[in-house]
């Protein structure tokens, strides 16, 4: 503090001491209003501050406020309160004054003292005449103040509303939503209707930030009028409706707070919902992501049916709890319930599980948010997950929440009770994180507890014995409330684990000899719960323990023993009646649970040895019978008319033996956590395990699915949206037709297909969706664009398929994987295989037609739209059946599953007519339509896998230029050496770009390239695909080189995954075990080295055949080679025990062979054979493999 | 959801309130007070606490404690996780966060919640944002104000709300261009009392100092981004790059900011670059007892190992300690019974000793168990992960950027059981 100040003050100081001297010295008139009269020197002190500069150096300075408030709270304890208004004479005068300086600093002072928590309403008439002013900063003080006190002043707030009104059409977005904002904030019940119609207006506004305003504020208006709720809802509805990230969390929280109950508002929302999620900022993802949990509860089936139905597990009664609320069921249920175990069986086999796209995409969608730096986010993803997900992906949120174990206590503690819930349901999520629940002394004793709560979860036959040895550590603990809880925590361990139950009691037993009173007490506690398990071999300890009563003074230990010692006394029969004649001795002495456990131990002593205890009986029941305790005194009063044989003793004395030495069940040690999950998990209900205010119930999953059409979308102009989204390079208007094929899509799949064929359909539908959604969003487009080539291709492919089938017979099982099946099909599998092959032929027929039609498409090269009228026309051209019932539910899911296929992102050739090589190849392959199949080029064995896209310059790199790469897996015609890569632009800038080429390629020895023709011009907006050619000489060795726009030059590089590096061969089963020979024999002496096999352990999912064919070929451009083939010719011949898979291909420069062998086992196991003369390569395709298999 | 926010002084005093609904009298951190009255340690005090009406969540951090008052259900981590924003706030205007700093600047850290809250759910907690509208005060910004009237709110209209990338103000410029990353990796391991590991892992966290101007767009990538096991990321990392080429990807906020936290993959043997040798024993029938500690280099990959310092809480029933140190100083408070043996720097040759007679209270039993020792410690330039960055490009601007990149190792939560 500058001496200047200290000189200011001076004079402050001073003016009180002589005012409370004048209090003192008794001018009582003047009591009402002594201290500052008007004219008193402190006035004149302000009043002189405008015409002294120094005073303004001294108010803007944050320090000197605090003085400040100091001195007025000193004056506030000095005068009385009438004497308040008074004081604030001052203030009120910069307020008036027209300098804003002083309002300013009128203003700093005043919120200052709100911000204290001192009472400033006095001003209120003063401050709201500034709400007009032009300095912003007072302006803004000024609605904190209005904000404020409005509540209390609400006829004179009103003086400020048209001001506001005035705000809200202003040209600037900002004002009007900062008025709406105040306006909103200002609770006063007048003003209802005049909110209503701001928010309805806020609501349609243009700006997107007035729109998140107007969702803010809709909760507020709720608090202040519920009665306004349905109008309310409306503007809610409209307002989910909304496209940008900016309003989704916002107006989520307000749906939450005003009609959470209305799940119905969310269905049409509900995809736009997950998929904005990520873009979403941090606290409205947190919102989002718990109304979602709750949605999907209500609208898919449980992810973990079969398992829990199987399982006699809480989840079995979780099931049927839902069916209990169903009560048209209720019939039905009983019965169910009946023969609950072959109900539950014939369920499952009735309706495979098949878990509902969207709810798989909202699974999807919140899997990143795990890698949130905000912790609450993390914990609503991951109580979704443990909510929503099959069990075998809950593991995946185990991580995430460990890590937030490392952040701070408060986290630490949320996050702990979250995971002692967790861990009782699904113990070995956590196990591999053991250790990191280990305690440190420096925790604080809340979260000691906790982590002792998980460990004990955590707790089984294998981990049992390093926990313990860390329980051992904590015993020694100087916190004693956290000894006492390692103590309860071995105890529940020696109870869920009989193999350490002897170890841990001779372990407590040793504790009873511990100095710490509190330790012994806890221990003796612990031990007669454990030792109610099996009392009989225990009397040792029991004779132990009776000795511990001289010395234990803790009253519950006390009791215990007592107890222990009258429940077993037959074990001990010597020592028994001793305890009781030194207790009968102490009795008037002891706390009121031992005293009752005395009468007790009494009470079965007179039962089984009254010859030597029947005084001592007597004894203690007299004292008991004047004890100042009426439970006492009752107690005696009924032992000794049940035990003491009187003549009028009533019927009951004759059960007295019965009554008194019934046979205990053993307690069972629980953990408190046992059943919390019926709170959502990260809720405040959860940690509180009571019911908080607003709570939402999580309902129980439904027995049968809801319509899940509810969700489709007309016209889901969302897509456009959000520009993170654009950084991702999604064109505004492509979503737009994939969505509205997507719609048309299941008239098609549904009209198209025959009835047993639409199980086969589906199959495949959900195939190509799910990859295609699975992909990056933002390669989505092109990832379409290529697998709608594909996807035509395939079916030509299939065609050919079909002609080998026809010439010599293949087991459908061959086929199946060439149309790329997805794991979802395999769940399927329950399906008559023979339906399926009927269904193929038909969707041959189907193809055959279509691709006729592509094959029109391509020669006239028609135009993107007119391709996919056409397609809506052949969609249309079967004759539309009515929806049947029974296969309604498939068919939605179908409409679902075609979500993304159809995106009509252009096929190659249609785009430009610069694809040459594709194209060329398109031709070769369709001549190989009418050629035999010699000519057949291997890649029509090809399956039509996904391929995957690489990004080669990103969309702000490349400014507004964007790149991709993915390797077609085509034969590049101009030289076979090469592998073909397609390079897909997109000018997403806002102009063109011209001379799109490449140059100055620096290559590896060795390698070439063939370029691409120059692009001329690329249109803003337009996508166009090329194709070049790398020979990258059988390395993995990336491919530098530059893109050079007619602006700016990128380098780039391309870098092939080593399973690229090859192109499929077709062989047969013979073939190939020959080939595999002559490559192990060719080397001699150094026999395998051209062979790597691999023991591997397949991913749960991917255990089907078709999963690993499917793996395979996506990992590595290789061909299978048809296994059955021979076992057909020859039938004799007993299958082998396990399938091989087999798969060959050659790589592309130097055509040395790749075969590729897979064995499956049961239970997962497999082994992979690769044989390779190109060891590196070889090597590095087990890798790749391998990955792909186990992931 | 958030209703009000009280800040609370460790004596109990309440010093600054704020209501974003109706007023909650203050009455009601009665209940709070009460439990803190009962905890021993601050830290002790029940993060959530059911009072007949409302739910209180507090934080405690540098030494005050953020009181949030709530009436409805709402994910406490929720309201946790803001407050420490709050904290980070204050931090980050006025570069510290203590009672005096905010009552010094009560105004402004009342107008700033005013900002992040709009009727209790947040509405902009991002700092670039924050500080748009209103500028963090500096001394010459100060002396201006002074001088001319003008004061720290941003007369123009924030824009950074209505941004799509609302963690980066608009319009930064600067003439020297810089981007600074530190790459801090800190140990947490607690080690047995014959030295061996129970149980260490490395937390790494990558700071970042970007002074760029205009729309910088950053990619870091590692050499080995294999190692990281476990990473979170600041909301302007794209997740989706990461996750298919392992690099950063990113338009950074303005100044500075944690880029990423990470975990490194727990197969991986963390090497534990001290050792400590240590004796504490007190005798069964005199008061007595004796401490003996040593710490030695271990596996330090050929960097000094500085900022050594042992911590050690004491007994209760320690009367007084006579010990010496052949290195640095040692502090020992009575009252605590905390004792800080501040090493130094590392010095192979010559081990640090320290080592004495503790006396215990007449009478006293002998403790049962000895206390552990908390080691803190500073490797500079060496994350001990190994972990390395590779490079950082920069697009979207013409300029050239000077970067560096900075790696230290601490000790974490670094505990020797003894």
């Amino acid at each position: 503090m500058t001496p200047m100040q200290k000189l200011l003050q001076l004079p402050v100081n001073a003016m009180n001491m002589v005012k409370t001297a004048q209090d003192q010295m008794g001018q009582q008139d003047e009591a009402k209003s002594p201290v500052m009269t008007p004219d008193g020197g402190n006035h004149n002190w302000y009043n002189g501050e405008p015409n002294d500069p120094r005073h303004i150096r001294f108010g803007s300075g944050g320090g000197d406020q605090e003085e400040r408030a100091h001195l007025e709270e000193g004056g506030g304890s000095l005068s009385s309160l009438v004497t308040q208004p008074l004081r604030h004479d001052d203030l009120k005068e910069m307020l008036d004054s027209n300098k804003d300086s002083l309002k300013l600093e009128a203003m700093k002072r005043i919120v200052a003292m709100i911000a204290r928590g001192k009472n400033a309403s006095d001003l209120f008439p003063a401050v709201v005449k500034n709400v007009a002013c032009k300095n912003i900063e007072v302006k803004k003080l000024v609605y904190v103040y209005l904000v404020r006190y409005a509540e209390e002043q609400q006829d004179l707030a009103l003086l400020s509303i048209s001001t506001f009104q005035r705000g809200l059409k202003d040209p600037n977005q900002l004002i009007r939503a900062s008025a709406l904002r105040v306006l909103s904030s200002i609770r006063v019940t007048i003003i209802v209707p005049i909110m209503m119609l701001a928010i309805k207006e806020a609501a349609s506004d243009m700006s997107p930030y007035v729109r998140k305003t107007a969702a803010h504020a809709i909760p507020k208006l709720y608090s202040l009028d519920p009665e306004q709720k349905d109008c309310l809802i409306e503007v809610i509805e409209k307002l989910l409706a909304d496209k940008t990230t900016l309003v989704a969390g916002s107006v989520v929280m307000a749906f939450e707070e005003v009609c959470p109950e209305r799940i119905d508002l969310i269905h049409k929302n509900y995809r736009k919902l997950c998929n904005l999620l990520i873009d979403v900022e941090e606290w409205g993802q947190v919102v989002i992501i718990n109304m979602l949990t709750r949605y999907a509860r209500t609208q898919f089936l449980n992810p973990n049916m079969n398992e829990s139905l199987l399982e006699e597990g809480g989840g079995e009664k979780a099931f049927y709890g839902s069916d209990n609320d169903d009560d048209t069921d209720d019939e039905e249920d009983k019965e169910e319930k009946e023969k609950k175990k072959t109900e539950a069986t014939a369920i499952v086999k009735r309706k495979p599980y098949v878990m509902d796209p969207d709810h798989r995409l909202l699974l999807r969608n919140t899997k990143p948010l795990l890698q949130s730096r905000n912790a609450a986010v993390v914990m609503a993803v991951a109580q979704l997950y443990f909510h929503l997900a099959p069990k075998a992906e809950v593991g995946v949120i185990a991580k995430a929440l460990v890590r937030l174990m490392r952040s701070h206590s408060e986290v630490q503690y949320v996050v702990l009770q979250n995971v002692a819930t967790m861990s009782i349901k699904r113990r070995g999520m956590f196990e591999p994180y053991l250790k990191s629940f280990y305690i440190r002394s420096t925790d604080p004793t809340q979260i000691k507890v906790l982590k002792l709560e998980v460990l004990t979860n955590l707790a089984n036959e294998t981990n049992i014995s390093t926990i313990l040895r860390e329980f051992q550590t904590y015993i020694k603990s100087n916190d004693k409330d956290f000894v006492a809880a390692t103590i309860q925590a071995i105890g529940r361990c020696a109870t869920n684990i009989g193999e350490v139950r002897d170890t841990c009691l001779n372990g407590l037993v040793q504790l009873l000899s511990n100095r710490d009173e509190l330790v012994v007490a806890e221990s003796v506690v612990v031990i007669k719960k454990l030792l109610q398990m099996q009392p009989e071999q225990h009397s040792d300890i029991i004779k132990h323990m009776a000795k511990l009563t001289d010395n234990i003074q803790v009253p519950m230990a006390r009791a215990s023993i007592l107890w222990l010692i009258g429940e077993y006394c037959e074990h001990v029969p010597k020592i028994a009646p001793d305890v009781l004649r030194k207790m009968a001795k102490t009795f008037t002495n002891e706390e009121d649970i031992v005293k009752l456990q005395i009468i007790n131990l009494a009470a079965k002593l007179y039962l089984t040895n009254s010859k030597q205890t029947k005084l001592l009986t007597q004894y203690v029941l007299n004292l008991a019978k004047y004890d100042q305790n009426y439970d006492i005194r009752d107690r005696a009063r009924f032992i000794r008319q049940l035990i003491v044989p009187t003549d009028k003793s009533g019927a009951l004395s004759k059960y007295a033996k019965k009554l008194f030495l019934a046979l205990k069940p053993a307690p069972v040690l629980e953990s408190p956590f046992k059943d919390r999950d019926h709170f959502q998990l990260g809720s405040l209900s959860h940690l509180l395990n009571a019911k908080a205010g607003g709570y939402q119930v999580l309902p129980d999953w439904p027995e049968a699915a809801p319509d899940p059409s509810v969700r489709n979308v007309e016209v889901p102009e969302w897509t456009k949206c959000s520009s993170r989204e654009k950084r991702k390079e999604k064109k505004a208007d492509k979503p737009f037709y994939s969505d509205s094929e997507g719609e048309s899509g299941p008239t098609e799949s549904a009209d198209s297909a025959s009835d047993t064929a639409s199980g086969s359909e589906s199959g495949s539908g959900s195939e190509e969706s799910g990859s295609g959604s699975e992909s990056e969003e933002s390669n989505e487009e092109s990832e379409s664009a290529s697998e709608e080539d594909e996807e035509e291709e395939g079916k030509k492919k299939k065609k050919n398929v079909e002609k080998i089938k026809a010439r010599k017979p293949v087991p459908e099982s061959e086929s199946e994987p060439s149309s790329g099946e997805d794991v979802k099909k395999s769940e399927k599998k329950s399906k008559p295989r023979i339906g399926s092959s009927e269904s193929e032929s038909e969707e041959d027929d189907d193809s055959e037609s279509e691709s006729s039609e592509s094959e029109e498409e391509e020669s006239e090269e028609e135009s993107e739209e007119e391709t996919k009228k056409k397609k809506k026309t052949t969609a249309s051209k079967p004759p539309s059946k009515p929806p049947k019932k029974e296969n309604k539910k498939e068919k939605k899911e179908m409409s679902l599953l075609d979500f993304d296929d159809f995106d009509p992102a252009p096929s190659p050739s249609q785009v430009t007519p610069l694809n040459n090589f594709l194209s060329s190849s398109l031709v070769t392959d369709l001549e190989g339509l009418s050629l035999t199949d010699n000519v057949l080029s291997p890649t029509t064995i090809v399956p039509s896998g996904n391929l995957k896209t690489y990004e080669l310059l990103h969309r702000i790199t490349g400014e507004g230029l964007s790149v991709e790469y993915c390797f077609s897996r085509q034969p590049f015609s101009p030289d076979p050496h090469m592998v073909a890569v397609k390079i897909q632009f997109t000018n997403s800038a806002t102009s063109e770009a011209k001379s799109l080429h490449m140059e100055d390629a620096k290559l590896q020895s060795g390698m070439r390239i063939k370029e691409f023709p120059e692009i001329e011009v690329l249109p803003a907006g337009e996508t166009v695909s090329v194709v070049m050619g790398i020979d990258f000489c059988d390395s993995t060795q990336a491919a530098n080189f530059q893109l050079c726009t007619h602006t700016r030059k990128f380098f780039v590089s391309i870098q092939p995954p080593v399973g690229e590096l090859m192109m499929p061969i077709f062989m047969t089963e013979n073939e190939f075990k020959k080939e595999q020979e002559m490559l192990l024999q060719s080397l001699g002496q150094l026999m395998g080295m051209n062979e790597i096999t691999e023991k591997l352990t397949l991913e749960e999912k991917c255990q089907g055949e078709h999963a690993v064919v499917q793996r395979v070929t996506t990992a590595a451009n290789l061909s299978r080679v048809p296994c059955g083939s021979d076992k057909e010719c020859s039938h004799p011949v007993p299958p082998p025990p396990f399938p091989i898979h087999r798969f060959a291909g050659k790589t592309v420069t130097s055509g040395s062979l790749v075969l590729v062998s897979v064995v499956t086992k049961e239970d997962g196991a497999a082994q992979l054979t690769v044989n390779c003369e190109k060891m590196v390569i070889g090597t590095m395709l087990v890798k790749d493999i391998l990955q792909a298999l186990t992931q | 959801m958030i209703n009000s926010l009280f800040l609370i002084n460790p004596s109990g005093e309440i010093f600054l309130e704020k209501h974003w609904k109706s007023v909650v009298s203050r009455s009601v951190c009665d209940y709070f007070l009460e439990a803190k009255e009962k905890a021993l340690e601050p830290e002790d005090v029940p993060p959530v606490i059911h009072t007949p009406h409302h739910y209180l969540i507090s934080i405690y951090r540098d030494k005050l404690f953020f009181l949030s008052v709530i009436q409805t259900e709402v994910p406490p981590l929720f309201v946790i996780e803001f407050l420490h924003r709050v904290a980070e706030m204050i931090q980050d205007y006025f570069g510290e966060c203590s009672e005096t700093v905010v009552k010094d600047h009560m105004v402004m850290v009342y107008e700033l919640l005013e900002e992040m809250l709009d009727n209790g759910f947040p509405l902009a907690t991002e700092s670039n944002v924050l500080k748009e509208m209103i500028r963090p005060p500096t001394i010459l910004r100060s002396v201006v104000n002074t001088l001319t009237g003008t004061s720290n709110v941003g007369d123009t209209l924030p824009t950074g709300q209505l941004s799509t990338i609302p963690w980066r103000r608009a319009g930064v410029r600067y003439t020297n261009n810089e981007a600074y990353f530190d790459v801090v990796e800190e140990i947490d391991a607690i080690l047995d009392q014959s030295g061996t590991t129970v149980f260490a892992e490395i937390q790494g966290v990558v700071e970042a100092c970007v002074k760029l101007s205009g729309m910088p767009d950053l990619t870091l990538s590692f050499m080995n981004p294999r190692l990281l096991d476990d990473v979170s990321f600041h909301p302007c990392v794209r997740y989706k790059l990461w996750e298919s080429e392992r690099v950063l990807s990113f338009i950074p906020p303005d100044g500075n900011f944690t880029l990423m936290t990470y975990h490194v993959n727990a197969q991986n043997l963390v090497a534990i670059p001290v050792y400590v040798k240590q004796s504490i024993s007190f005798f069964e029938c005199g008061s007595d007892g004796r401490l003996d500690v040593t710490v030695g280099p271990k596996q330090t990959m050929g960097k000094t190992v500085e900022g050594v310092m042992v911590t050690v809480h004491l007994p209760k029933t320690i009367l007084s300690i006579n010990l010496t140190a052949t290195q640095g100083s040692y502090t020992y408070d009575n009252g605590t019974k905390l004792l800080v043996w501040d090493i130094g720097k590392l010095n192979p040759q010559k081990l640090p000793n320290l080592r004495g007679s503790l006396s215990l209270q007449a009478g006293a039993p002998k403790p049962e168990e000895n206390p552990s020792l908390n080691i803190d410690l500073k490797i500079q330039q060496l994350a001990i992960s190994g972990l390395k960055v590779n490079r950082l490009d920069m697009f979207g601007e013409k300029y050239k950027p000077f970067k560096g990149v900075k790696y230290i190792t601490k000790a974490g939560k670094f505990q020797v059981r003894t």
